[in-house]
């Protein structure tokens, strides 16, 4: 019998403890706790609540932890409880030049306004495994660390986009609203229609798998669409949210989140509407992210295609290629539906596959008979022509 | 400010479950499906763009129907939830302990007595009858995906009741194969007008759609589209003249309730035997019952 899909209650029952039990690992361990993740494995949080597209650390951390890790399955968890949230209002647009940075690096520049601020970056360890680690030797990093605090703050002013004083002279394409200056679709709530505007494709980047943006982005590095980016300006930091309840007549400050960003300079050599300039491909994502920011950015660009009358030949610059297989909640669900049983489907094509083999064999047969010559055995393992 | 504001319920009848609202979606939730369903149902076969929503249970697995269930379920429904015509099968039997946990609804395994079936790749043997309501689980839409991947494209040849490429791929198949090679998510064309995907149930499935008293109505959660055929619509697997449809019973009896008629379930025995049971397990319950009853 099929006896691995059927019989579903207790067999359910048995697998959500058996998963419970190899969440905990070893009873002789002390359990994992959630403040523990939110505070030591924040990138893991930060790629968590990019993709769930949800700002909130410890519930994140949750996720990461009721998922044993596995942040694709966190990313779902959150999603899922997003879908259950009120929307109370939008925020008015956040400022990233008034970021509170903890990071900031500009490759077009070697010194500029607010300056190059490497902060905490794994960019310049050395990737050596710390086998110190492995014994708990983890010395508190406050004497070696000058701002072990996040929310000291590093620079006082804002740091002005590297871009500006280039934009301002028109060799960097300025960054404008659309014209009319749309409300953007929320892909949440609309479902995408594509061609989508660029407002909705950067919503989709952002909380598209990283994996499947660093992809598709490295793709356009290695010939797969033109560019030739240089990083004009990536950010990390603590930005103010603020919103314009309907009771009141201006902003109030609601809190912060961070976010990393990204703006991609590439080349552009001029169209017919356009002079030659520097054009942008931007990057935007919640959290720590700073991989999957300049991804995006290059991304972003690719997809630019209307806009610079640029032949959209690359896998990279197809939006409905790259956005509609880039939620890795949605492709991990319908990957791993297959096992789900499928034997009614099965059944019915291997019927099919029984009747095209007897009428093979059949025409096989007749073949045989009328040119009265022995069946040759090679004859009836030959494939059949085209397909 | 918006309206939809969560209420951590504790739970009673409208809400069973602590912090959920009833069938799990909040209202408002449920009124944009609920639209969608209307103009899935004023237009046959015309798929329906809604704001899908995340739901606590994987793409691919039935959050649309899951969806359209939570919209359309009501206090005095009794729900049937069945994967390959079976009942039992795991995620059948989550589906129905969601919303049994979420509605406090009657479930049922008996298909007369159900007032909602939600489906995976089966319809009932039983005819279905009016008053009821069929809730398709659809992992892709689309009938001509295979032919045009890009939905921007098929969007305009539904529009414009462009077909030529799906007429184009039953020809070949039938020059190729002197059949046509599909089994299972058969096309059918609605109301004479839209192409539709009837979902993957098998081929032998299709005749039963067509004026069927029954509203049918298909939820496909990843792919954002809800579409709908009301009952008694006409539902016409596509064929040409020369080549009319047909469908083919196995050849088999069914090894439990002796049915003929039904589509089955190949299954191997240990002993390398082959056992041939009925998909609907309600269906071969029921036969077997009556047989007993006659004896």
């Amino acid at each position: 019998m099929y006896i691995a899909v059927k019989g579903g209650e207790a067999a359910i029952a048995a697998s959500r403890a058996l998963v419970a039990a190899a969440r905990r690992g070893d009873p002789a361990l002390p359990p994992l706790e959630v403040a523990q993740v939110q505070a030591q494995m924040g990138l893991a949080v930060s790629r968590v609540m990019a993709e769930a597209s949800l700002y909130d650390r410890e519930l994140a951390a949750l996720a990461l932890v009721q998922a044993q890790g596995d942040t694709v399955e966190a990313a779902f968890l959150l999603r899922a409880y997003r879908t259950t949230l009120p929307r109370l209002a939008y925020s008015e647009p956040v400022d990233t030049d008034g970021m509170r940075a903890q990071r900031r690096v500009s490759a077009i520049f070697k010194d500029l306004p607010g300056g190059q601020l490497l902060g905490p970056s794994y960019d310049y360890t050395q990737r050596l495994l710390d086998f110190a680690l492995l014994h708990g030797a983890d010395a508190p990093a406050t004497e070696a660390a000058p701002q072990s605090d996040p929310h000291a703050a590093t620079a006082p002013d804002d740091i002005p986009n590297a871009l500006a004083t280039l934009a301002a002279q028109g060799l960097v394409e300025r960054c404008a609203p659309s014209p009319g200056d749309p409300v953007p679709p929320d892909i949440t709530r609309d479902p995408p229609k594509f061609p989508l505007p660029r407002a909705g494709r950067l919503q989709m980047l952002a909380r598209a798998d990283e994996g499947w943006v660093l992809g598709m982005g490295y793709s356009t590095q290695r010939g797969y669409a033109h560019s030739h980016p240089f990083v004009g300006d990536v950010r990390f930091g603590a930005v103010t949210v603020s919103l314009v309840p309907d009771e009141l007549d201006f902003a109030i400050e609601i809190g912060e989140v961070e976010l990393t960003e990204c703006q991609m300079v590439n080349q552009f050599a001029g169209s017919d509407g356009a002079p030659p300039q520097f054009t942008l491909g931007y990057g935007l994502v919640l959290g720590h992210g700073e991989r999957k920011a300049m991804a995006m950015s290059l991304v972003d660009r690719a997809l630019r295609t209307d806009e610079f009358d640029e032949l959209p030949e690359a896998p990279a610059q197809d939006q409905e290629f790259v956005l509609a297989q880039g939620d890795n909640v949605e492709a991990s669900g319908f990957v791993q539906h297959l096992k789900l049983p499928h034997y009614v489907t099965f059944e019915s094509e291997l019927q099919l596959v029984r009747q095209l083999r007897a009428e093979r064999e059949a025409r096989d047969d007749g073949a045989a008979a009328l040119q009265a010559l022995p069946a040759q055995p090679g004859e009836h393992g030959e494939p059949h022509g085209a397909n | 400010m918006d309206l939809t504001r969560t209420t951590h319920t504790t739970p009673h009848a409208d809400a069973p479950v602590e912090g959920y609202n009833y069938a799990y979606l909040d209202e408002r939730t449920k009124r944009m499906l609920r639209r969608a369903l209307l103009k899935a149902v004023a237009i046959p076969g015309h798929q329906v763009p809604f704001g899908s929503r995340e739901m606590p249970l994987a793409y691919g697995w039935g959050t649309g129907g899951i969806q359209v269930t939570a919209a359309v379920i009501g206090r005095g429904d009794v729900l049937k939830v069945i994967d390959q015509g079976s009942d039992d099968t795991t995620n059948a039997v989550n589906i129905r302990e969601f919303f049994a946990r979420t509605t406090n609804v009657a479930t049922t395994t008996r298909t007369p007595e159900a007032t909602l079936i939600q489906t995976r790749h089966r319809i009932p043997e039983t005819p279905l009858r009016e008053g009821q309501i069929m809730v398709y689980q659809v992992p892709q839409p689309e009938p001509l995906y295979k032919l045009e991947p890009r939905r921007a494209e098929t969007l305009a040849l539904h529009a414009v009741e462009d077909y030529g490429l799906m007429n184009v791929k039953l020809y070949e198949d039938i020059a190729q194969w002197g059949h046509v090679e599909t089994t299972s998510d058969y096309p059918v064309r609605v109301n004479g007008r839209y192409i539709a995907s009837p979902s993957p149930i098998p081929a032998f499935d299709n005749p039963k759609m067509d004026h069927m008293p029954a509203l049918q109505l298909f939820g496909a959660g990843r792919e954002k589209r809800i579409y709908a055929i009301p009952p008694y619509t006409s539902v016409q697997s596509l064929d040409f003249e020369d080549h009319p449809f047909t469908v083919q019973t196995q050849g088999h009896a069914c090894a439990l309730c002796g049915c003929t008629t039904s589509y089955l379930d190949e299954i191997a025995s240990d002993d390398g035997s082959t056992l041939w049971t009925c998909s609907d397990t309600d269906w071969c319950e029921q036969q077997q019952l009556t047989q007993g009853a006659a004896r």
